[in-house]
């Protein structure tokens, strides 16, 4: 509505200037068609919204707002049953630990994944010879599939057989039960995350890198300021704006992960490194007898955590708009 | 004025253009399922992805649907999904014609009310045996026809037990066969590979030894049941069993039994077909039960069903399908293709006569219980997921198989 109001109004005032008092059913005519014009344009994204958000959106919620069995649905006739879903979940001995391990999972992951990220920004954004190739090498987590990252992964912990526990054999550390053991589980999951979520963080900061004018750092060192006070009085502040960005869409990002853990773990053993994503489908979809009601309860509390930083995006967005406005 | 106008048609058309791409998309959903009444093409769903359209099981279900006048539109599934996908397709109300589904899934599929009673559609089911149409079975009405049954045993590997020092005729009960791994260890090679994880897998890998020990499904964290357990985590915390059963699938458990290095490999009667292939002398022993015997095993294996259509008239056509599929020749093939034990006594004996190899297959089947048999039906999934969540969480060194299977029977009946 806005974008089409915006760009109508310079004609706006062109007609009322033109037009005197008795051209006024004129006007309104045109104030109508013009209204409808924006309707039109808009119409294709309210359809696109309704349809891939709002119904599956409705879905999920109506899915966990009724006590599905098998047959209720298949039959579409499940009851109304409240918060029943929600209560049984969360009195339900996975939700603590699933609870807390997303939370681990996504503040360890984001954690390590922003800082090696920024560290290897600062050192691309120095242009020595070879620098575009390596940071086009940096890129590949991001640009295989995560199947075949995770099963790579999984591979290499194999407590049997695995790369990892041969070189530590080298090294005389005796083999360690990366996906087998519970203490290691979900650590070993983490780091696979840590490596895929990398790029991401490397390809923002450093394109905010760029953006940081070079005489600063002239000045600096005029100055006589030393490499790290450069980077924590200027690269730091000046990248905080992008900072803010990479980590809550990396928080978004993070929270969801389900495919990783599964590939590598099924977010066993036991539920040592199982998620609510993971748990959520476990729910759905891991039994023979598939617990839909239940399921999307764990999925909506997803949603909700999700939707937390995502105003908190909005809001960093809007402030620095402010900022620069 | 003008670019008004202009803009306003722009805008319509491309609304057009969308509304008409969406109805495309509705349009496409249709015709698959039980709306065309033409008779033309009938809908055909199995989890057999390994096999395509020019496969010997491709082509038979072709010339069943030639045979029975239509054609047969195929489409296979990943096993763990189809359960799923039927549900799915049958809340949209377009659940395929046919549906090759694993037994345990037959009891779900019940409960949801999508499938028929083989004594609706008038499909004979008198020669099958008990125990492998027990599974299809609930509240003594069957609803699908076994296409071929599939159990667990233990393949030994014979280089690796002489070279030990281990006369697999020693082995009766779980005492001997401990020790036997203890005398594989001690020379040098490893002990036994099996699949623990935490998918259903994991359990009816379990559940020859949760049986073996007299356990009950209603009753997971019994004595016995903990014995079983107890065997497995022992197995492994002493490193007869590697770490990595805990990953392990069948398929990649067989992988580590096909590099020689271990004495036994608890598997499936399909991979008799890749034990040729591996290159070594090999044996198959019934898995002992916990004091002798043989342990009573999962009966594994599809089963052939007629989802419930809208459209009635369509089930002569399905029988006729059904019928052509599980018919003792067609039956004999397929099962040969899939290293199957046929479900009928007069098939069996040809197989045997056949390949003499699979007589101790066709005696652990007739010993072989259905998961959901016993009144469990649609309970078994409640059952089952506990079940190798305990094994996990025991087996990692969480917790100690008493706390393990205590907290699983809690879970159980919570449903």
């Amino acid at each position: 509505m806005t974008i089409a109001a915006r760009v109508d109004r310079p004609r706006v005032s062109a007609v009322s200037q033109a037009s005197g008092p008795d051209t006024q059913p004129l006007r309104r005519r045109a104030r109508r068609r013009r209204r409808l014009t924006a309707l039109a344009f808009v119409a294709p994204l309210i359809a696109y919204l309704a349809a891939f958000y709002v119904y599956p959106l409705y879905r999920n919620l109506d899915l966990s707002l009724r006590d599905y069995t098998v047959r209720s649905f298949v039959a579409g006739d499940a009851p109304f049953s409240g918060w029943d879903n929600f209560q049984k979940v969360l009195d339900d001995p996975t939700f603590g630990p699933a609870m807390r391990h997303t939370m681990v999972f996504t503040f360890v992951s984001i954690a390590f994944q922003y800082v090696i990220g920024l560290a290897l920004a600062v050192f691309f954004n120095r242009h020595f010879r070879l620098a575009p190739t390596l940071r086009a090498l940096f890129l590949i987590p991001w640009l295989l599939p995560l199947i075949v990252s995770a099963s790579t992964w999984s591979w290499m912990l194999n407590s049997e057989s695995g790369v990892v526990n041969y070189f530590l054999h080298f090294l005389g550390v005796g083999p360690v039960g990366w996906l087998t053991s519970p203490d290691w589980a979900l650590t070993s999951v983490i780091i696979a995350n840590i490596w895929i979520g990398i790029p991401f963080n490397l390809v923002i900061l450093y394109s905010g890198l760029q953006n940081i004018p070079g005489e600063l750092y002239e000045a600096a060192s005029l100055d006589g300021a030393s490499a790290w006070q450069q980077f924590r009085r200027i690269t730091f502040p000046l990248l905080r704006p992008v900072s803010a960005i990479t980590l809550l869409l990396g928080l978004v990002y993070t929270l969801k992960v389900f495919d990783l853990i599964w590939i590598m773990t099924k977010g066993g053993p036991g539920d040592t490194s199982s998620t609510l994503a993971t748990w959520s489908y476990q729910l759905g979809f891991g039994t023979l007898l598939p617990k839909f009601g239940p399921g999307a309860a764990v999925g909506n509390i997803l949603i909700l955590i999700a939707l937390v930083f995502g105003l908190l995006y909005i809001r960093v967005q809007s402030g620095q708009r402010r900022q620069e406005a | 004025m003008i670019p008004t106008r202009r803009t306003l048609l722009a805008a319509l058309a491309a609304v057009g253009t969308l509304a008409s791409l969406t109805a495309c998309g509705g349009g496409s959903d249709d015709g698959s399922g039980s709306s065309d009444a033409s008779g033309g093409t009938y809908t055909f769903w199995d989890p057999y992805p390994q096999f395509d359209a020019s496969s010997p099981w491709g082509k038979l279900v072709t010339d069943c649907g030639t045979k029975a006048g239509v054609t047969v539109k195929r489409t296979a599934y990943d096993t763990t999904d189809l359960g799923n996908k039927a549900l799915l397709a049958a809340q949209q109300g377009n659940a395929p014609d046919v549906m090759l589904v694993d037994n345990p899934v037959v009891s779900t599929l019940v409960e949801a009310g999508i499938l028929n009673k083989t004594s609706d559609l008038g499909l004979d089911t008198k020669a099958i045996q008990k125990n492998i149409i027990g599974a299809g079975t609930i509240d003594d009405a069957a609803y699908g026809v076994p296409i071929g049954a599939n159990t667990l045993a233990l393949y030994y590997n014979k280089k690796v037990l002489s070279a030990a020092g281990v006369d697999p005729a020693s082995i009766k009960d779980w005492t001997s066969l401990t020790a036997a791994l203890q005398k594989v260890k001690a020379a040098g090679k490893k002990g036994i590979t099996f699949s623990a994880i935490n998918t259903e897998e994991g359990s009816f890998q379990f559940l020859p030894w949760f049986w073996g020990a007299g356990g009950d499904l209603k009753k997971l964290d019994s004595d016995k049941g903990v014995a079983a357990l107890t065997l497995w985590k022992q197995w492994v915390d002493g490193g007869l069993a590697p770490k990595d059963v805990l990953q392990n699938t069948q398929t990649t458990s067989w992988q580590e039994f096909a590099t020689g290095d271990y004495a036994f490999g608890e598997n499936g009667t399909w991979q008799l077909g890749n034990a040729e292939k591996a290159g070594f002398d090999y044996g198959v022993l019934n898995i002992p039960a916990k004091d002798g015997g043989s342990a009573p095993v999962p009966t594994g294996g599809e089963f052939v069903t007629v989802p419930v259509q809208k459209d009635t008239a369509r089930y002569d056509v399905s029988k006729k399908i059904v019928e052509c599929l599980t018919n003792d020749t067609n039956i004999l093939a397929t099962d040969t293709t899939l290293t199957y034990i046929a479900p009928t006594a007069a098939v069996q004996a040809k197989q045997v006569a056949a390949n003499a190899k699979l007589k101790p297959w066709v005696d652990a089947v007739a010993a072989a219980r259905g998961r959901t048999s016993g009144g469990l039906g649609s309970k078994y999934p409640t059952i089952s997921q506990p079940m190798w969540t305990a094994v996990q969480s025991a087996l990692s060194g969480g917790k100690s198989p008493q706390d393990a299977l205590a907290t699983a029977q809690s879970s159980a009946e919570k449903g």
